[in-house]
């Protein structure tokens, strides 16, 4: 069978498995719908949750970022895994003993105050549909690639897919969907990694592959790697940094209190039994979690040198870089670099015009690396390789057979619409039960809220589908965007609404408002007001990344810092929380009486 | 608050503060601020600054959440606020 034959197969089964689950499952009423009637164990929820979190940026864009960022791409890592240990400590079984629905509904209560939901609904939908525009990019890259049609036209089919079993399922759907999600998409990760850490090492386990030595040499894989990209001008390894120390240090410190405060993840933990079972949630959903985040980087190290290998033959036989026989002929380039050229993605352009493709830094600051390029006549880099590609590319680049390939597409796939699928859960709640509910129309029937949720479903598809075809760059990007717009607003909140009795609502409010402004003002001056292109103001803030040299991406650590203060200072001037507030502190901080989320409030 | 449960919160507090600081040590401290000093010592072929920052800290992170909830469970149970 021929490959793109293959991947139809292999596509179309697993989609008939999701939309399958998604009809079995059809929920029946309003808690079913949202939380899946509160019977889900802590493993399965874990699954579900580890799926859910796992997009199209940690399947498809991650490890081709690590892959050419090298150690600091470990923000990414240490980042996205760390804000679970803080979701597990200080917000899930909290939360799950306040025994509501949404993210706003706590907020609105613990502050005893509409307006206080109604501005956690704003923030809750900023950082969502954020997020989910970088889904919907996802969702159309990959589909275009392997359905072989426009990226335009992978965004309508992604959209009318996730529109199926969201809208139709809700959240019981949901749930045994993205496990079936999240075996596909571990598959589809772990295997190509499995068999090119066998090839390069000797070694089945990536994790273990990535540390050890080179198949026949006694030179471990890392000091080979090192030493090539070094050779070739690139900085070394194991210890570029991204930007500055402090600039890693914010961008992780971002992601990870981004995890804990994003509204779809903290869902989740409303979906378990009990207070003990959302802190054992939380656990298992970092063990299947840390299934891809430890291979990840084995398969950036690795397609590194794979890649850099499959253009200059002298990687392999110890030779000289520079030599003129060891640069690929370009007549002689394998298949996949052809069918990736195809997209776009993938560029060659004889600058020296030998026919052979040069591979290496030519902005390098090491001089030795500039030297010899000069003597060798080479006269610029001729291959550009999109960062994204890497991951779907890397089976093909190691030639392993066409099931793996169509395997990892499948993967891709499941990662951006389970991911797409939660967030939309999460919209919609936040519209129909805190918005529509909660302050237009308190006494709407079960019938009719239901309807306001899946019509919001269907909106935000829309709209996100179409941000999604003109959007502020790829899915990586604006996915952390959306990190720092939740750290920056929604986690301080919860958190000083379980650990300090003394917040009162004007210090929430106050804090979330400038938590969320700051924050959007320094990123909209980067990538434009509400990520239309040309509206950048740059100059009004001193030219790009004028804070500190923090990128926009890690400025969500500041904007949480800013709303930590706010708060503490507008709630000491203002009036502390009545009583009764203060006895629902008590007793959200101890599990006993944890009842079954209740559909009627 | 009555006495039992604030000697409970604050046994949960102090569980807390344990905890993040091991979370703190492992990824900005050992991951980054201290990644370049450990990089001199190696594991297997991995620089272990590098290692901490790309394996080490995932590793202990699991650990740590499954060791708070163990230990949460016992003091629920020690102060009676367990749930049935």
């Amino acid at each position: 069978m021929d490959l793109q034959t293959t991947i139809y197969l292999v596509v179309g089964l697993t989609f008939a498995l999701y939309i399958g689950i998604a009809v079995w499952a059809r929920a029946g009423s309003t808690s079913e719908f949202y939380v899946a009637g509160g019977g889900v164990g802590p493993r399965i929820n874990g699954m579900a949750t580890a799926a859910d979190w796992m997009s199209a940026a940690s399947f498809i864009s991650m490890a081709g970022l690590i892959s050419n960022m090298g150690y600091g791409g470990a923000l990414f890592l240490m980042g996205w895994t760390g804000g679970y240990v803080l979701l597990a400590l200080l917000l899930a079984p909290y939360l799950r003993k306040f025994g509501k629905f949404t993210v706003p509904q706590f907020i609105g209560d613990r502050y005893y105050s509409q307006t206080a939901s109604t501005v956690a609904v704003l923030c809750l939908l900023v950082a969502s549909l954020t997020y989910i525009i970088g889904q919907m990019t996802g969702v159309g890259v990959a589909f275009s690639r392997f359905l072989g049609v426009s990226s335009d036209t992978g965004i309508y089919v992604g959209m009318a897919i996730v529109f199926t079993y969201a809208v139709f399922g809700g959240m019981k759907g949901i749930t045994y969907t993205q496990v079936a999600q999240f075996v596909v998409l571990i598959f589809a990760y772990t295997v190509p990694a499995v068999f090119i850490s066998m090839q390069l090492t000797g070694n089945p386990i990536p994790q273990l592959g990535l540390g050890s030595n080179m198949v026949g040499s006694d030179i471990s894989l890392l000091q080979k790697l090192d030493q090539v990209v070094v050779e070739l001008g690139f900085g070394q390894y194991t210890t570029t940094t991204a930007g500055s120390t402090l600039n890693m240090f914010a961008y992780t410190l971002s992601l990870m209190i981004g995890t804990a405060g994003l509204p779809h993840v903290i869902m989740r933990f409303f979906t378990v039994p009990s207070v003990a079972a959302a802190r054992l949630s939380a656990g298992w959903a970092l063990v299947f979690i840390a299934i891809l985040y430890t291979t990840a980087p084995a398969v950036a190290g690795m397609a590194k040198m794979n890649l850099i290998g499959t253009v200059n033959t002298a990687v392999a036989s110890n030779g000289d870089l520079y030599a003129t026989d060891s640069s690929l002929k370009y007549e002689e380039r394998p298949d996949w670099m052809k069918r990736w050229e195809v997209t776009g993605l993938l560029k060659f352009e004889d600058k020296n015009g030998d026919g052979r493709i040069q591979y290496y830094n030519d902005k390098t600051k090491n001089a030795d690396a500039a030297a010899k390029a000069e003597a060798a006549g080479w006269k610029g880099n001729e291959l550009a390789v999109n960062a994204d590609i890497i991951v779907l590319a890397n089976p093909e680049i190691a030639l392993l057979p066409n099931w793996v390939i169509a395997l990892v597409a499948a993967g891709g796939l499941a990662a951006a619409l389970s991911t797409a699928a939660g967030l939309l859960l999460a919209i919609s709640s936040a519209i129909s039960h805190d918005l529509v509910k909660g302050v237009f129309k308190p006494n709407i029937s079960e019938k009719g809220e239901l309807m306001a949720g899946k019509i919001a479903m269907s909106v935000s598809i829309v709209v996100a589908g179409y941000l999604g075809l003109n959007p502020p760059g790829f899915a990586a990007g604006t996915v952390a965007l959306a990190f720092g717009i939740a750290a920056s607003s929604l986690f301080p909140a919860i958190m000083m609404g379980i650990f300090s009795k003394k917040m009162n609502k004007e210090g929430a409010i106050a804090g979330m408002l400038s938590g969320l402004f700051i924050t959007l003002f320094y990123v909209f001056a980067h990538k434009g007001l509400f990520f239309i292109k040309g509206t950048e103001y740059l100059p009004l803030i001193g030219g790009p990344n004028s804070f500190f040299g923090i990128t926009p991406e890690a400025f969500g650590a500041v904007g949480a810092l800013v709303n930590f203060i706010v708060a503490f200072v507008v709630d000491k001037f203002t009036k502390a929380p009545p009583e009764h507030i203060q006895h629902l502190v008590e007793s959200v901080r101890t599990p006993r009486g944890a009842k079954a989320v209740d559909g009627r409030h | 608050m009555d006495k039992s449960g604030e000697a409970y919160w604050k046994a949960t507090l102090g569980l807390l503060t344990k905890i993040l600081v091991i979370w703190f040590l492992v990824s900005f401290g050992a991951g980054i601020l201290f990644a370049d000093m450990l990089n001199g010592i190696h594991l297997g072929g991995y620089p272990l600054g590098f290692w901490f920052a790309q394996q080490g800290s995932i590793y202990i992170f699991v650990a740590l959440i499954f060791y708070y909830a163990k230990k949460m469970d016992q003091i629920d149970r020690k102060f009676d606020v367990h749930e049935e």
